[in-house]
C-alpha cells in the first residue's frame, strides 16, 4: 500500500518549482535593468562628448560658441570649491563624530544630537542653497565667492561625514582604549594616539566620497547665485568663481543641439574627477584598513 | 657594569613627575570636551538655521500673500505683471506626479533586485553588482538631468507622439532610475540581517525559494523595505536638478503628465537662476516654497524613522 502518491507530489512540486525559476528569471531582469541604464548612460555621454574633449577644451573659458566652448573656469573653480569644503567639513565631521563616540554621555542631549543629524541627511539640497543665500550670502555678506559656497556645501555633506565618522570610530575595538588607559595615558591622548589613527582609514574613505557628492551638486550652488558666465579665474576665497556642475547645467539648458555635445564633454570631465576622487577613496581603504 | 647605567639615568618616579605637568593636562582634558562640543552643535545649528530662515522669511511672504490663498489656490502666476497668483497647489501637482511616477518605477525594479541579490545570487555576482549599484547611486543628479533630456524625453517621444519636450514622464522615470539604487540596498541590507536559520527551516519544510524570500524573508524584513521605501520617496520629492532640466517651467494643477510642469524645487531653481531682484514678492515665495518642500521631506523622513524604529524585529 502507498501512503504517497508519488506522481502527484512530483507534479505539484513541478510547478511550484517552475514559478520559482520564472520568477527567478524575473527578479534577475530587474536587477538588469539597472546596470543596463548605467551602460547606456556612460556609453551615450561618451560618444557624444569624446569629440569635444581636445587639449583647448580645458584651456578656453566659457563662450557663446560651442567650438569655442572651455571648462577652464569650471575644473579650477572645483578645485577652489574643495579646497575650501575638505577641511571645514573634515573637521567638523570628525570632531562631531569623536564628540559623540568618545565623550557624549547617554542624555537626551546627544540622543537629541543624533537624531538631528539624521534628519539633516534627509533636508533636499535645495534648502541647504536657501540656507547658504540668507546666512552666508547675505547675512555675513560674503557674496557668491568660494567661500560662501563652501560654507553651504560643507554643511550640505556634514551628516554624511559624520556617520562615516562614527562608524570608524565605533570599529575600533574597546580593548585598545583599555589598554591605553592601563598605561596611564589620558582620554584625549588616547583618542589622538590610538583611535584616530586606526579609524583614520575609514573616515577618510567616508570622507572623500562625501566630498565627491560635493564636486556633483549644483541645486545649492544655483540658489546661492554662482554664476555661469565667468572669463577669470577665482584670485582668493572671496572672488567670485563657477563650478563643473553650474557650466554643464547652463550647457545643458542651450537650444543650440551643439551645446548638447559640449555638456556631455563636461560631463565626462565631472565624471573623471569623480573617478580620480573614488580611486583615491578605495586605494585608502584597501591599502590602510587593518582588521583587529 | 649594568647596575652603574641604571643609576645614572632619573628613576622612574622622576621621569613621570618630569613628563606629567599636570595642570597643563588637566587643562587640555577638561578644554577637549568642550570644544568638541562646540563642534558638535554646529549641526543642531544647522537645523535651527534652516527652520529659522524658511519660517522668517515665509513670515515676510505672508504679508502680501494671504496664508489661505497660498495654500490653496491652484494658480501660480508669480511672473504675470498685472495680477500675480501664488497658490502652490500646482507646484505641489508636479512634485507629486513627478514622484509617483518615479516610485512607480523604482519600487519594483528596487525591490525585485533586493530579493535577487539577498536571496538568488551566489556571492560573487553580489559582489560584482553591489559597487555598480554603488556606482549608479553615486552619479550627480545633473548628469541624470542630461540623461533624461536628451535620451529619455526623444525615447519616449517615438512611442507617445503627444509627448512635451518638457513633461513629467520622463523626469519621473529617471527619478526613479536615481533612487533605484537606494531602495535596493537598503531593502538588501533588510533582507541579508534576516537570520539564516529561519531560511533554513522554511528550506526544510520543503518550500521553494520563492516561496522563502516571499513569504518568509520579506515579511520578516518588511520594516526595512518600507522605510527605504519612503526615503527614496523623500529623496525624490527634493529632487531638483533633473526636473529642473526635463520638467519644464509651467506650474499647472492638473493630472497630465505628457506636458510641461514645474515642481517645487524646480522653482526655487528658476526665481535663483533668473534676477528676482532682492526683497521682492518672488524672492520670498522660494523661501514659502522651500519650507513647505522641508516639511514634506521632513515629515516623510520622521516616517522612515518611526517605522524602521517600532517595528524592528530582534532575532
Amino acid at each position: 500500500m502507498k501512503y504517497i502518491n508519488h506522481e502527484s507530489v512530483v507534479k505539484r512540486m513541478m510547478s511550484r518549482l517552475t514559478i520559482n525559476k520564472v520568477f527567478k528569471v524575473i527578479f534577475f531582469f530587474a536587477t538588469l535593468f539597472a546596470l543596463l541604464t548605467l551602460a547606456i548612460l556612460f556609453y551615450r555621454i561618451i560618444t557624444q562628448g569624446i569629440g569635444y574633449l581636445t587639449p583647448e577644451f580645458f584651456q578656453n573659458f566659457s563662450s557663446r560658441f560651442p567650438a569655442k566652448a572651455g571648462i577652464k573656469a569650471a575644473l579650477i573653480g572645483s578645485i577652489w570649491l574643495m579646497f575650501v569644503v575638505a577641511p571645514v567639513s573634515i573637521i567638523l565631521g570628525v570632531g562631531t563624530a569623536i564628540y559623540l563616540e568618545e565623550y557624549a554621555k547617554k542624555n537626551k542631549l546627544s540622543d537629541f544630537i543624533r537624531m538631528n543629524i539624521s534628519n539633516l541627511a534627509g533636508v533636499p539640497s535645495v534648502v541647504f542653497g536657501l540656507l547658504g543665500l540668507t546666512i552666508f550670502v547675505r547675512a555675513l555678506s560674503l557674496g557668491n565667492s568660494v567661500l560662501a559656497a563652501g560654507f553651504t556645501m560643507s554643511l550640505l555633506i556634514l551628516p554624511v561625514i559624520i556617520v562615516a565618522s562614527q562608524e570608524a570610530i565605533r570599529a575600533v575595538p574597546n580593548d585598545v582604549r583599555e589598554a591605553s588607559y592601563g598605561m596611564g595615558a589620558t582620554k584625549w591622548q588616547t583618542v589622538v594616539k590610538i583611535v584616530l589613527p586606526s579609524a583614520i582609514p575609514g573616515i577618510l574613505t567616508g570622507a572623500i566620497l562625501a566630498l565627491s557628492r560635493a564636486v556633483g551638486e549644483t541645486a545649492p550652488l544655483i540658489v546661492i547665485g554662482i554664476p555661469v558666465i565667468i572669463q577669470f579665474l577665482p584670485t582668493g576665497l572671496l572672488s567670485q568663481f563657477t563650478a563643473l556642475p553650474m557650466q554643464i547645467y547652463d550647457w545643458a539648458k542651450r537650444p543650440q543641439q551643439d551645446f548638447q555635445f559640449v555638456a556631455a564633454a563636461g560631463i565626462l570631465v565631472l565624471m573623471i574627477f569623480l573617478l580620480i576622487m573614488n580611486s583615491i577613496a578605495i586605494f585608502i581603504r584597501n591599502k590602510f584598513s587593518k582588521r583587529y | 657594569m649594568a647596575q652603574k647605567q641604571v643609576s645614572d639615568q632619573p628613576s622612574v618616579q622622576e621621569l613621570i613627575a618630569k613628563s606629567s605637568n599636570k595642570k597643563q593636562k588637566q587643562l587640555v582634558e577638561k578644554l577637549i570636551p568642550i570644544i568638541l562640543f562646540i563642534i558638535a552643535s554646529i549641526s543642531v545649528l544647522t537645523t535651527i538655521g534652516i527652520v529659522l530662515t524658511l519660517i522668517v522669511e515665509t513670515i515676510i511672504f505672508f504679508k502680501d500673500i494671504p496664508v489661505f490663498s497660498f495654500l490653496f489656490g491652484t494658480e501660480w502666476y508669480p511672473f504675470a505683471n498685472k495680477e500675480p497668483a501664488f497658490g502652490i497647489l500646482p507646484l505641489i501637482a508636479g512634485t507629486l506626479k513627478v514622484t509617483i511616477i518615479a516610485v512607480i518605477v523604482a519600487v519594483p525594479f528596487g525591490i525585485g533586485s533586493a530579493i535577487f541579490l539577498s536571496e538568488y545570487a551566489s556571492d560573487t555576482t553580489r559582489r560584482i553588482i553591489k559597487p555598480i549599484l554603488e556606482i549608479l547611486a553615486g552619479i550627480p543628479t545633473i548628469v541624470y538631468g542630461f540623461f533624461a533630456l536628451t535620451f529619455v524625453t526623444p525615447l519616449l517621444q517615438q512611442f507617445i507622439p503627444d509627448l512635451k519636450i518638457f513633461n513629467a514622464l520622463s523626469p519621473g522615470i529617471v527619478v526613479g532610475i536615481m533612487i533605484l539604487p537606494m531602495i535596493a540596498s537598503l531593502s538588501e541590507d533588510a533582507m541579508s540581517s534576516v537570520p539564516n536559520s529561519i531560511r533554513e527551516g522554511a528550506l526544510a519544510m520543503g518550500s521553494t525559494k520563492l516561496e522563502v524570500a516571499l513569504k518568509v524573508v520579506v515579511p520578516a524584513a518588511l520594516s526595512g523595505i518600507v522605510a527605504s521605501v519612503v526615503l527614496a520617496i523623500s529623496r525624490a520629492i527634493g529632487e531638483t536638478m533633473i526636473v529642473s532640466l526635463a520638467g519644464g517651467s509651467t506650474p499647472k494643477f492638473d493630472f497630465d503628465v505628457t506636458g510641461s510642469i514645474q515642481t517645487m524645487t524646480a522653482y526655487i531653481v528658476q526665481v535663483s537662476s533668473g534676477d528676482a531682484g532682492y526683497g521682492t514678492t518672488i524672492y520670498y515665495s522660494i523661501y514659502s516654497v522651500g519650507f513647505t518642500l522641508f516639511l514634506f521631506t521632513l515629515v516623510m523622513n520622521l516616517i522612515a524613522h518611526a517605522i524602521s524604529k517600532k517595528y524592528r524585529e530582534e532575532y
